[in-house]
């Protein structure tokens, strides 16, 4: 049996990709390609939608139907996009910026809403583009190229956020999980409703070398040694737990979607 | 019918199907309006997590093949801005209704004001073009409506229509024209290869044609700097051809979009020249000059931007005085009117910023007084 590679959804030659080396964006790409392709998706009938930073740029190497936009938003776009043609697979590509911190309240309304899209929101817990600055996923006194001292915030968590927010799916991986990134990807497109994929990713030229990661594999390594699978996460006792990074599918559920509710809508509006 | 309403029921003549929105007095009844009407219609309205979100959703739309619009005033249309330019880079069509109240900030919520004037030409980032439209009657709601549409598509533009809170909340009779007595524009498709089709690579006209996402077409729209086939793109002579073309489109068709109302200027020796409200105050005032033995005549400014600069040199310069009404203080269309004529023609300006409408006494005031 062959694997799917996904390489028919990139654009030609333009690659080697501008994501620095150790970055985790490309795999993230590449697990949602395969997952294109064996969904059988359509240049035609994919919209992907990007926000600003360097996930933002994503849309750039793909040949479905794209839409970059402002910082933030994508996921007001796509639910634009999606809201008007329910027969098209709308992905919303972001980062951490984007996602959840200057565009957090369009991710809790998209969740409440739960329309039915993609949300793969890659974490890599700084803001990467602009240098390396705390956003709202850093962890607490972490250090970043503006919290030289730490950070004395809290950091939100992607998924948890989802499901309080109504969220139908939400998944994490890392890029040291490949494969199993591609299969939460798939799920999250199948699923009907709002679907998140958080995918926490090494940044080794801002957040590692701020935080004695230095080298290219280091924070891909933290990842793996924190990683764990949801089942044993959920066995583990509280005070083992703080350290670790739950993996898989967190939350899968099957409220309505919002275009659903609204051929309710207008069925009532068309027979009044 | 309600200026507000005209506005929605225009917009659904022109093809409006779809509507993202969020509340702001003094435009929310063109977003009930449109929350009754357009699912009837097979259409979507959804109500927005705010105004970024609004504008993000409507353009978004657009590009899936709807008309589309949204409606706010003052404090949600700044915060539109940054999407909007979007619009612009992307050539996405669209309408934006911005019912102009009285500010700064909150202001006064319920009152009107015409002092969005320079917000709408200039409040977004980047070097661009827009068009913008005044309606000054419950007609005028419903027929620029329309005509802010036809524009947006036939241009690929976002069009902001701009009443002030008293249109916008005026009754008056209205005769809804029938289906096909207004022309409605839809935007051009492409009719090539798919695989040779380029979003932004323009016909004779300055516009390309507009596939809709799902359809044969597969197609990239950006708000980075990006080439003829809509793909990031930073060289210098590519962003000078697209920051160029962008104000071209606009510029060549200018006098298709300059749309001005003349009320008794052939023999006028004073021109008023008005928008929206203003312009009924300017019309009972230019009578009653005339009743008095003083020639005057209105120019109104149904289009806004481009700014109307020849048609207000023209009669402007035969005028011994120009008197420009607006619910202003800072002179926003005197300024572009003393840009237009120069400066030796005697100007004056009447300005109320107090939330309260410009009578014709107010005009005549300053009219007369110089006699």
């Amino acid at each position: 049996m062959s694997h799917a590679t996904g390489t028919k959804y990139l654009k030609g030659g333009i690659l080697p990709h501008m994501w620095c080396s150790g970055c985790g964006i490309g795999i993230m790409l590449g697990a949602l390609l395969r997952a294109f392709e064996e969904l059988d998706y359509t240049t035609t009938d994919t919209v992907v939608v990007t926000g600003i930073g360097c996930t933002g740029k994503a849309d750039d190497y793909m040949i479905t139907n794209a839409l970059h936009t402002t910082h933030g938003r994508a996921l007001a776009y796509a639910t634009g996009i999606k809201a008007y043609n329910p027969r098209l697979n709308v992905v919303a590509i972001m980062g951490d910026g984007d996602g959840v911190t200057i565009g957090g309240n369009h991710f809790i309304h998209a969740c409440r809403r739960n329309i039915d899209l993609t949300a793969v929101i890659l974490n890599n817990l700084n803001f990467g583009m602009t240098g390396g600055q705390v956003s709202g996923t850093t962890p607490p006194q972490r250090y970043t190229s503006t919290t030289a001292y730490g950070n004395p915030e809290r950091d939100f968590d992607i998924c948890a956020l989802a499901e309080a927010a109504g969220a139908n799916y939400a998944a994490r991986c890392t890029p040291y999980h490949g494969w199993e990134m591609k299969e939460n990807m798939k799920e999250a497109l199948t699923k009907k409703g709002f679907s998140v994929v958080e995918v926490v990713s090494p940044c080794p030229t801002h957040f590692g070398r701020h935080n004695e990661m230095k080298e290219t594999p280091d924070m891909l390594h933290w990842l793996r040694d924190r990683a764990i699978s949801i089942e044993d996460y959920r066995r583990l006792p509280e005070a083992e737990r703080t350290e670790r990074l739950a993996i898989g599918t967190l939350v899968s559920r099957d409220f309505p979607d919002f275009n659903t509710q609204y051929e309710l809508v207008k069925a009532r509006a068309q027979k009044g | 019918m309600q200026g507000n309403h005209a506005i929605a029921e225009g917009a659904i003549y022109a093809g409006a199907r779809f509507y993202a929105g969020y509340p702001i007095t003094p435009s929310s009844e063109i977003a009930e309006e449109c929350s009754r009407k357009l699912p009837k219609l097979g259409g979507v309205y959804i109500q927005m997590e705010d105004e970024i979100a609004s504008i993000a959703a409507v353009i978004g739309a657009s590009l899936a093949g709807a008309k589309s619009f949204t409606a706010t005033s003052g404090p949600g249309f700044s915060l539109m801005q940054e999407n909007l330019g979007l619009a612009v880079m992307g050539e996405v069509p669209c309408v934006v209704v911005d019912v102009q109240r009285a500010g700064p900030s909150t202001g006064l919520a319920t009152r009107p004001a015409q002092s969005d004037i320079m917000q709408i030409r200039w409040g977004r980032h980047g070097d661009q073009s827009v068009i913008a439209l005044c309606p000054s009657s419950v007609k005028e709601c419903f027929t620029l409506t329309v005509t802010a549409f036809n524009f947006a598509e036939r241009y690929r533009v976002p069009v902001v229509l701009m009443p002030d809170e008293i249109v916008g909340h005026m009754r008056e009779n209205v005769e809804v024209p029938a289906p096909g007595e207004l022309e409605v524009v839809d935007r051009k498709r492409p009719a090539g290869p798919p695989a040779d089709y380029k979003p932004f690579k323009a016909d004779e006209d300055g516009v390309a044609p507009l596939a809709a996402y799902g359809g044969e077409y597969v197609f990239h729209v950006s708000s980075s700097m990006h080439g003829l086939d809509g793909y990031s793109n930073n060289d210098p002579a590519n962003a000078a051809w697209r920051v160029k073309q962008l104000h071209e489109k606009i510029d060549r068709h200018r006098d298709e979009i300059v749309l001005t109302k003349r009320f008794g200027t052939d023999d006028a020796d004073v021109l008023l020249v008005t928008l929206g409200a203003t312009t009924r105050s300017g019309r009972a005032a230019a009578i009653e000059a005339r009743r008095q033995g003083v020639k005057a005549g209105v120019l109104q400014l149904q289009t806004v931007w481009p700014f109307p600069d020849r048609e207000v040199a023209e009669l402007g310069r035969r005028a011994k005085m120009i008197v420009v009404p607006e619910m202003n203080y800072s002179g926003q269309i005197a300024g572009e009117v003393r840009k237009a004529v120069g400066p030796d023609v005697d100007l004056r300006q009447v300005n109320r910023y107090n939330g309260t409408i410009i009578t014709p006494q107010d005009i005549l005031a300053v009219m007369l007084g110089a006699k």
